[in-house]
């Protein structure tokens, strides 16, 4: 297993150079200067001006080069300077990333958590009007734009009922300490992260329900049942474990976009976020900015392959030991 | 005579509306008696799982016995409830299924499936359920019982995890064992051993075993009585021997009559002929798996085979499971790169030619395939089926329609199939389709990959007659690659015997099966179901 770990470990550090690699040539591809637009806000655009913050940035130099010095920083763990933010990209990005990372997981917990439940349920029902219901409520979670349901979650429970806060990471001002901001920001985390979960939550619901009723098809529940054995036994033991494993792969799939994956419900609560952050930096051609922060989510989307690989191991044996 | 241990009474069960007739089982009856094995024979459709099914209370949802009883232990199985019927699960009623494969869940260790058995009926502690597995493996035979007991099913060859399943089934010394053509999908040597263990078994405890299967072959092995089910009805019963040696009912004499008979006449003289295919030290490796850092897999699933086909000439390629067999004609026709060797098609080398020649010579080499239910495009009529490969080489549409319905007409099935899909024909038409539209390219050799292996025995007496039939009027030069020893007896002229991946033996179909000199051949033709009885009889 250990092995396995380190081997993959050294098979994710090649990809992601590859992926900064490409990344560098793609936004050095797409039109727009960076000094043109960073001069232009300065109100002076002159020719020699830009020359100079070219110059500056090292953006006068062969793009080979400029790859050579910025992956060099890369192995430092320098992810460059934002001359947009005048700041490094690496303390712009920590700064955001766990907001980011407590709304999508808490959201990713919610949807998977729910779905699988209800995917569950509603195959153990199957035909029956609960399983309609729940099928039915899951896909209009799935089906109606996401910023449409925020927008009317922030209306109902902060407008109208006024339960919950409707835009924000904690109260401003308030200046909360301890156990009291915790429990701020939770509450401000409620809204988007619900919103968040239900739309994925369709997903997991749907995978867990066809996959249940797949595999409850198969001889070896029929196996089960000539044993004599209970049906809530044969449900957990033999069905549902054996269902887990697609839905493992499209949890794993989906973990890897957590950091990427929220702009839009970061936009409508005015979540400080990473997404805002990268929409931002590609208004404003911060290249540095932006390809860091393509580096942490490819980072990311790696680190969850190699745990749902891990993850996959521990519930199929046949995966574990055939390797 | 003794009580019956359990006795069907005119059971029915009815179908679902808009199934192909109303009862899956209709007015059956049956006893079942103390250390007996009972065969219920019949093809598939017959309605034989279905009853089983139901003594086991194990019926489809959509499925349900609307008349009769089950008696067993002087009540109604059919009117128990399900917890009752959960407590004799297991207990009184065990069961054997196909398919060992599936019949076993893939995540858990055999050990915790076999435990499972007594944990449900709230037996042993958790320690003497597990050292109970080692023994019940050890009582099946399965090398190195502590070892089995913490494998996973995966693990296990296809054999050895029916002997789980049976050891699970004998786990609380249950007074029925039903067993679901549980040797079907086993190769025939373990075929052999299965049918043993579960007579020895059988008779060691004397539990009433109810088995059932297609294969007349395996009734003649092990049946003590008979009952042979047509359409949901019991058509015959009797004593084994009664029943084989003198079928009194017109649907058993035409099921009997259809096995093919092993080759027990002369070898035909025959002319000698040109070969058309000349096939030299053809070899295939697999590799699988293996990435960045970690070793392929290495199979050497084909190893220096070589042979030779006369026009007009059937060779047999026989062997078990992962013998190489389907390997060889899948290099053959060029479906699958081989790694050496030259396969000579009318002196042309087919194993290295390139995109535009290779697809020109595709034609004279053509493949049936075993299941006629994937091997048809679904969304195409018959007639695109067939009429497609000769438009891709150059015929006009009109001229293969054409050439598709006389096709048609000589593989027995009628014209208007042409506008037909292939949902709409049975398991045997549909490999008549297949046939037909082999034939469509005009190959010089055809190579049939278990052709007949999917089909009910008295269907696959058809299509092995039409093959013969196709062989003769054509002159067809044919591979026929088969696990079943049987119909290689009966069609091929030659047999090659493959064993992981090597010819061990190759010869006039006569001598393979009268004086076989492999070790091998004869631990395969020894095994063939039925064998000893039929030698018998032959006198």
């Amino acid at each position: 297993m250990l092995r396995f770990i380190l081997m993959r470990l050294v098979k994710a550090a090649i990809i992601l150079i590859a992926i900064l690699t490409l990344n560098f040539f793609l936004i050095h591809a797409a039109p727009g200067d960076p000094a043109a637009v960073l001069a232009g806000e300065a109100g002076a655009a002159d020719a020699q001006f830009i020359e100079q913050l070219r110059e500056r940035f090292g953006l006068d130099k062969p793009l080979l080069t400029q790859l050579g010095i910025y992956l060099g920083g890369v192995l430092q763990l320098d992810l460059g300077y934002s001359y947009r933010q005048q700041m490094p990209v690496a303390d712009l990005i920590f700064a955001r990333l766990p907001a980011t990372l407590l709304l999508t997981l808490t959201a990713f917990v919610i949807a998977l958590v729910l779905g699988t439940l209800a995917g569950v349920l509603a195959s153990a029902r199957v035909g029956k009007w609960s399983d309609t219901v729940i099928s039915t409520l899951a896909l209009l979670f799935y089906a109606t734009p996401l910023f449409w349901v925020a927008l009317m979650a922030v209306l109902v429970f902060s407008v109208f009922l006024n339960w919950l806060p409707g835009f924000g990471y904690e109260t401003v001002g308030a200046n909360y300490t301890g156990f009291r901001r915790a429990l701020d920001i939770a509450q401000h985390l409620i809204l988007p992260a619900t919103t968040l979960g239900l739309f994925f939550m369709a997903v997991y619901m749907r995978m867990t329900r066809a996959s249940m009723l797949e595999v409850s098809q198969l001889d070896f529940v029929k196996t089960a049942r000539a044993k004599g054995l209970k049906p809530g036994i044969i449900q957990r033991r033999h069905i549902f474990r054996n269902a887990m494993l697609p839905v493992v792969t499209l949890a794993g799939l989906q973990a890897g976009q957590l950091v990427g994956g929220a702009v839009l419900t970061e936009t409508v609560f005015a979540w400080p976020g990473i997404g805002r952050l990268m929409f931002e930096a590609l208004a404003q051609r911060d290249y540095n900015l932006l390809l860091g922060i393509f580096f942490v989510s490819a980072a990311m989307v790696l680190l969850f392959n190699l745990i749902t690989d891990i993850l996959y191991r521990v519930v199929d044996p046949r995966i574990r030991v055939a390797s | 005579m003794t009580e019956p241990v359990l006795s069907i009474e005119n059971l029915t069960i009815a179908l679902p509306e808009g199934a192909d007739r109303a009862f899956a089982v209709d007015g059956v009856n049956l006893q079942l008696f103390a250390g007996e094995i009972l065969c219920i024979v019949g093809e598939s459709g017959s309605g034989k799982s279905m009853a089983a099914n139901a003594m086991m209370g194990l019926l489809p949802d959509l499925v349900r016995p609307v008349d009769g009883r089950i008696v067993y232990g002087k009540v109604d199985l059919l009117d128990k409830t399900e917890a009752e019927l959960m407590d004799l699960r297991g207990r009184k009623l065990a069961m054997i299924f196909q398919e060992p494969m599936s019949a076993l869940n893939p995540l858990m260790r055999v050990e915790d499936q076999i435990a499972e058995v007594y944990e449900a009926h709230r037996l042993l502690s958790p320690k003497t359920r597990a050292a109970r597995a080692v023994e019940l493996l050890t009582e099946v035979g399965i090398p190195d019982p502590a070892k089995a007991a913490k494998a996973y099913p995966f693990q296990l060859s296809g054999g050895q995890r029916q002997r789980v399943m049976i050891a699970m089934a004998l786990a609380l010394e249950p007074e029925i064992l039903i067993a679901d053509e549980p040797t079907t999908a086993l190769d025939v040597t373990t075929q052999a051993q299965i049918l043993k263990l579960i007579r020895d078994l059988q008779r060691k405890r004397g539990m009433a075993v109810m088995f059932i299967t297609h294969d007349f072959g395996v009734v003649a092995e092990i049946a003590d009585r008979v009952a042979v089910m047509q359409l949901g009805k019991i058509v015959e019963t009797g004593t084994a021997d009664a029943v084989l040696d003198n079928p009194q009912h017109a649907y058993t004499r035409k099921l009997i009559a259809a096995i093919p008979r092993l080759a027990a006449g002369q070898a035909p003289v025959r002319k000698e002929k040109t070969p058309v295919l000349e096939v030299e030290s053809l070899s295939k490796t697999y590799r699988t798996g293996g990435g960045l850092f970690s070793k392929p897999r290495v199979v050497e699933a084909v190893k220096d085979v070589s042979l030779q086909l006369a026009e007009g000439e059937t060779l047999g390629i026989v062997g078990e499971s992962g013998s190489g067999k389907s390997s060889v004609g899948r290099c053959l026709v060029r479906l699958m790169e081989p790694d050496q060797g030259t396969v000579r098609l009318a002196g042309r080398d087919m194993a290295h030619l390139k995109g535009e020649r290779l697809r020109a010579a595709r034609g004279s080499i053509q493949m049936i395939f075993q299941d006629p239910y994937a091997s048809l495009n679904p969304r195409a009529k018959i007639g695109r089926i067939i009429a497609e490969g000769p438009m891709a080489h150059g015929v006009a549409r009109r001229e293969a329609y054409e050439r598709a319905a006389r096709l048609l007409e000589l593989v027995g099935l009628d014209v208007s199939a042409i506008d037909r899909y292939p949902h709409e024909f049975s398991g045997g038409q549909r490999q008549r389709v297949g046939i037909a539209r082999a034939l469509a390219l005009e190959p010089r050799v055809i190579i049939a990959d278990e052709a007949v292996s999917a089909l009910d025995v008295s269907i696959q007496a058809q299509v092995l007659d039409l093959l013969a039939d196709l062989k003769e009027r054509l002159d067809l030069a044919l591979i026929f690659i088969t696990h079943d020893l049987r119909v290689a007896a009966q069609i091929c002229d030659r047999i090659a015997v493959m064993h992981r991946g090597e010819f061990v033996e190759t010869g006039p179909a006569h001598d393979i099966f009268n004086r076989p000199r492999n070790a091998y051949t004869r631990t395969l033709i020894e095994a063939i179901p039925g064998r000893e009885k039929e030698l018998a009889t032959v006198g």
